[in-house]
């Protein structure tokens, strides 16, 4: 078995896709997953420090 | 006194150039401090992902759709060209919250938003002729589930989504030709005006 197959192995594809659904609302779980990592990034891109930045007490 | 060579449209539009873009500005060597942060970093993620796409759909391309359904490397060029863009958009809407909640059209900035707005509709639309032009049963699928919506709009005349050769047209000449000139403008906007500041160093900004 290849490398990509091994890996491909790990997460069970052969399944029609699951969905979240309230009310109107209705995304699949693929998505959803998409969406809540481009909030964290967006968070984390905010919050981090950046390498080598001083601080603005610094810079004064 | 205004030779000949002065009122000639070339001359006039290379000084222009020249005024608005000088070379320093066009290529600078350093940016302001305020830039040293995470969330000035997706807009040129989305760039180096466009490249990544572009040459990839270039490859996808030259060798057609049985070599990316039935060959190894196909399959492996034709994933990259989906991650790639999967990366693309993930970047780009990040860097679109970024630059919303930094009001990033302050400072005569107008234009520069008003092109990235233009070129996130225009990737959407590349993207969709993209799902469509796959050649698979995918493709089927999302081309007669849009047919309807498409067809509701009057658009169903001239932009017909079943229609694989039409599709394919728009997804590999006209839209990224249009992508890619709207997204040069978009970084010489950048360029022209500068990287926007937070709401604390505006009036800094301003004072230059």
């Amino acid at each position: 078995m290849s490398w990509f197959n091994s890996v491909g192995a790990l997460i069970n594809l052969d399944h029609p896709g699951h969905f979240l659904h309230w009310h109107f609302i209705q995304v699949s779980v693929a998505n959803a997953l998409v969406m809540t990592l481009m909030v964290a990034t967006f968070v984390v891109a905010l919050l981090a420090p950046f390498p080598g930045r001083r601080s603005r007490k610094e810079n004064r | 006194m205004t030779t000949e060579i002065d009122r000639q449209w070339t001359t006039r539009l290379r000084r222009r150039a020249e005024g608005k873009l000088p070379p320093e500005k066009l290529l600078p060597d350093t940016q302001p401090s305020y830039v040293s942060s995470w969330i000035y970093v997706f807009g040129v993620t989305t760039l180096a992902a466009l490249m990544v796409v572009i040459a990839t759909g270039c490859v996808l391309a030259i060798f057609g759709p049985q070599w990316w359904h039935t060959s190894s490397f196909g399959h492996f060029v034709n994933s990259l060209h989906l991650w790639s863009v999967e990366i693309f958009f993930f970047a780009m809407v990040i860097h679109l919250w970024g630059k919303f909640f930094m009001a990033s059209w302050r400072g005569g900035r107008t234009l520069t938003w008003m092109t990235g707005v233009v070129t996130f509709l225009t990737s959407i639309a590349t993207a969709f002729t993209g799902y469509a032009s796959q050649s698979n049963f995918d493709s089927q699928w999302i081309t007669t589930q849009a047919k309807d919506g498409i067809n509701s709009t009057g658009a169903g005349a001239i932009f017909n989504v079943l229609n694989l050769g039409q599709m394919l047209m728009w997804h590999i000449v006209l839209l990224p030709l249009a992508a890619v000139v709207l997204t040069a403008l978009h970084v010489l906007m950048v360029r022209v005006k500068g990287v926007v500041p937070p709401f604390a160093d505006e009036k800094v900004e301003a004072a230059r």
